[in-house]
């Protein structure tokens, strides 16, 4: 086998998309205790591990970059170069999202409790495994693993509605808690992106392994 | 010379070099030496005879001063001329064919026929142009010493022009052959031309070659003490007038007979430089 | 003014090995065809059996037929009739090294009975422009001889010289190989628009030159034609596994 050099470089870039997948994983599970448990801590943690995630966003799309550019691929590993840029930048949109959940879960601890309707971290419990199946398709180069992420998005989508009319609702009849009901419709939207995020990364990769692009609902083999 | 170590092995690389090329250069010089001998012994024997009579005259009779060989060199034109236009077409003819056809069995055997014709002593191919075209015609003739002349040339414009032509590289048949150009004008028009001036070359050495032959002329042209123009007789040739004259007991013969080698060795060394002249003047990228 | 190339079970042989295992294609007219595939696949075989110049070696053979925007280049068709209506260019530049500019460019013609002296100007100077030739040799027509120019001079004054007897299709083989990156642009850029009044087919082992200049692509590999598809299709998402490993580079 030739080409070892370009071979081993590949291996690199998605061990490092990897990487970067576990970190903003866990940055979501650190926004997620925020919330849960009211710990103004982990929220902290989310904002370091931010650092992290851009400085790896980065690195990635840079190696990736030099590898179109010296090494010249085709057929699938061109492919795969493409999907692991797209993919960074979905990874990064993630690290985004939790960031801006933490942000909100700090509002809301400076606000006076409230009850509310919504299972937030049942929709965070299925946004995140999205996100760990996903990248589990693209370890092992699963077009089907990732084709059930695709499916899962409709739950995430129907669950965000329920949220959304449930706190619209909340604020119409006790006023008094809108800022809270607001914050938690918001992060409901936040953990919806992360759902489309991790579909993106599903669709990257069904395009890598099987050539097809398979986006916006349409199912076209290139060419 | 550079210092340090191995200086030693340095030293002795540039002494090999330098004694190389002086053996190199010394036995060029050994080569052309003959040559010039030649030459110069010729002039400084020769050019006191050469004068206007001697290229204008005919021979005078024994015992007579004056007189020229101007008949001897007419002659010796009239034959070549007719020995080439013999020679040179069959010869180039032969030559393409082996080149440019030569993949079947009887191929190495024309080779080989034309090996041995080349080899064949001049006296020999003399005598048998004496049994098939003089005792046919009846007469000694031009026309036979050129035939006898012309046979000696095809051997050697033969091979010249068929190794000439395998130099030329099969890129540019190709080019041709692709162009839609069919085999034989490819042959002739593209190989052949790109062959030029090695195949002029291999012409030149045949001319130089039977221009100075005497001993197939002695039984075909025969040789003449007067003008003659017509093919049909027998003709004077420098040559011939050379030999009758340097085994003659006369020192004005003597004279005349040196004076007769270098005026055959001028038109020799002089027409070929007019053909190389002549042919080198187009584009010369060519091989040899 | 191009044709198409309808090329149908074509085998081939040097002698008793046989180098092309019955190949069949479409080539299509006033397109760029490429023929990719590693080292004594077969490609240069293939399409010097397009303009019969595999014959001329000895020993070769072709069994399957060829047809040429409508003729059979085969059966009765004298081969020279083929040579004049699709042209060739060849790896290495090949001008006649005796013969002036003017003279190499017009040697396809005159060697073929053409003689009228102001079309033959007019042929000359249509062709070296196609070429993309006339302006840098338009002073030195006659003086020049046709070895003294630069590589790719020399390849585009091939080019010129192949153009000029007016073939319909255009067969290059690896024309670019021996070039540098410039005048291998260059060439790239000839390519692309010769193709709007040719059939142009190009055998080269640079993938992507075939890329960039090529409407088809076609993967040769040890006799066989593997597979056959548009440019983009080839190098994004081949359908064969061997010509996806040729082109990842993981062999050949």
């Amino acid at each position: 086998m030739s080409r070892t050099r370009f071979h081993d470089a590949l291996d690199e870039l998605k061990d490092r998309l990897l990487r970067m997948g576990g970190i903003a994983e866990q940055s979501l599970a650190y926004a997620m205790n925020a919330y849960r448990h009211g710990d103004r801590q982990q929220c902290a943690l989310v904002f370091e591990t931010e650092q992290a995630i851009n400085s790896a966003h980065r690195e990635i799309d840079e190696l990736a970059l030099d590898l179109l550019a010296m090494q010249q691929p085709m057929a699938v590993d061109l492919r795969l170069i493409v999907a692991v840029i797209k993919i960074n930048a979905d990874l990064e949109r993630v690290g985004d999202q939790a960031v801006n959940i933490a942000q909100r879960v700090a509002e809301v601890l400076d606000l006076p409790p409230a009850e509310l309707p919504a299972d937030v971290p049942l929709i965070a419990g299925i946004a995140s495994q999205m996100i760990r199946q996903s990248l589990d398709a693209f370890v092992r180069g699963d077009a089907d693993l990732a084709q059930n992420v695709l499916v899962t998005d409709n739950e995430v989508d129907r669950m965000k509605r329920e949220i959304e009319q449930a706190m619209l609702a909340k604020m119409h009849d006790s006023p008094e808690f809108t800022r809270q009901a607001l914050d938690v419709l918001l992060i409901a939207r936040n953990l919806e992106r992360i759902g489309d995020h991790a579909t993106n990364i599903a669709e990257d990769v069904i395009f890598w392994v099987r050539g097809a692009d398979v986006r916006h609902g349409k199912v076209d083999v290139i060419g | 010379m550079r210092k340090g170590c191995g200086s030693g092995v340095s030293l002795y690389r540039h002494f090999m070099n330098y004694a190389a090329m002086s053996l190199a250069a010394f036995s060029a010089v050994v080569v052309l030496a003959p040559l010039f001998a030649i030459l110069i012994y010729l002039v400084i024997k020769g050019a006191g005879a050469i004068n206007w009579a001697f290229l204008t005259q005919i021979p005078k009779p024994v015992g007579e001063t004056g007189g020229g060989m101007a008949n001897a060199i007419w002659g010796s034109g009239e034959i070549l001329a007719i020995a080439s236009l013999i020679g040179v077409p069959l010869g180039i003819a032969g030559g393409i064919h082996l080149a440019e056809y030569g993949r079947h069995c009887f191929a190495d055997a024309i080779r080989f026929m034309a090996d041995v014709l080349n080899g064949i002593p001049s006296i020999v191919i003399g005598m048998a142009i004496y049994g098939l075209v003089v005792v046919t015609q009846r007469h000694f003739s031009a026309l036979a010493g050129g035939i006898a002349l012309g046979v000696m040339m095809i051997p050697t414009v033969l091979r010249a022009t068929e190794e000439m032509l395998l130099m030329v590289p099969q890129s540019v048949r190709e080019a041709a052959l692709g162009l839609g150009i069919s085999q034989w004008r490819t042959a002739i028009f593209v190989t052949l031309r790109t062959a030029t001036s090695g195949v002029i070359t291999g012409i030149m050495l045949a001319f130089a070659r039977v221009a100075g032959e005497t001993a197939p002329l002695l039984f075909t042209a025969f040789g003449n003490q007067f003008w003659n123009f017509k093919i049909n007789q027998p003709t004077a040739a420098l040559p011939l007038q050379i030999y009758t004259y340097a085994i003659s007991p006369y020192d004005e013969w003597h004279r005349q007979a040196w004076a007769g080698a270098m005026v055959l060795i001028v038109l020799i060394i002089g027409t070929m430089s007019a053909v190389r002249f002549v042919a080198g003047r187009g584009m010369s990228k060519g091989v040899a | 003014m191009g044709v198409n190339i309808d090329v149908c079970d074509l085998r081939a042989w040097f002698g008793s090995a046989e180098v092309l295992h019955g190949v069949s294609m479409h080539v299509r007219s006033n397109a760029v065809t490429a023929i990719i595939g590693p080292s004594g696949c077969g490609k240069s075989t293939f399409i010097r059996c397009l303009n019969r110049m595999h014959e001329t070696v000895p020993t070769a053979r072709v069994r399957g037929s060829v047809n040429i925007g409508g003729f059979n280049a085969y059966n009765g068709t004298p081969a020279v009739d083929v040579r004049r209506r699709v042209g060739m260019v060849f790896q290495k530049p090949n001008p006649f090294p005796t013969m002036s500019i003017y003279d190499n460019v017009a040697a396809g013609l005159k060697l073929n009975g053409f003689r009228s002296r102001r079309d033959l100007d007019e042929v000359v100077e249509r062709s070296l422009r196609m070429a993309a030739l006339w302006d840098e040799v338009k002073e030195v027509l006659k003086n020049k001889s046709g070895a003294s120019l630069s590589g790719g001079q020399q390849q585009r004054l091939c080019i010129a010289r192949a153009l000029a007897v007016q073939p319909e299709v255009l067969l290059m083989d690896e024309p670019a190989s021996a070039l540098d990156p410039i005048s291998t642009a260059k060439i790239e850029d000839l390519i692309y628009q010769l193709k709007e009044r040719f059939t142009v087919v190009i055998v080269t082992h640079n993938m992507q030159q075939a890329a960039r200049v090529a409407d088809s692509t076609a993967f040769f590999l040890m006799g066989d034609l593997i597979e056959y598809d548009k440019t983009e299709k080839i190098f994004t998402a081949p359908a064969d596994k061997r010509t996806e490993d040729y082109i990842t580079g993981r062999f050949g």
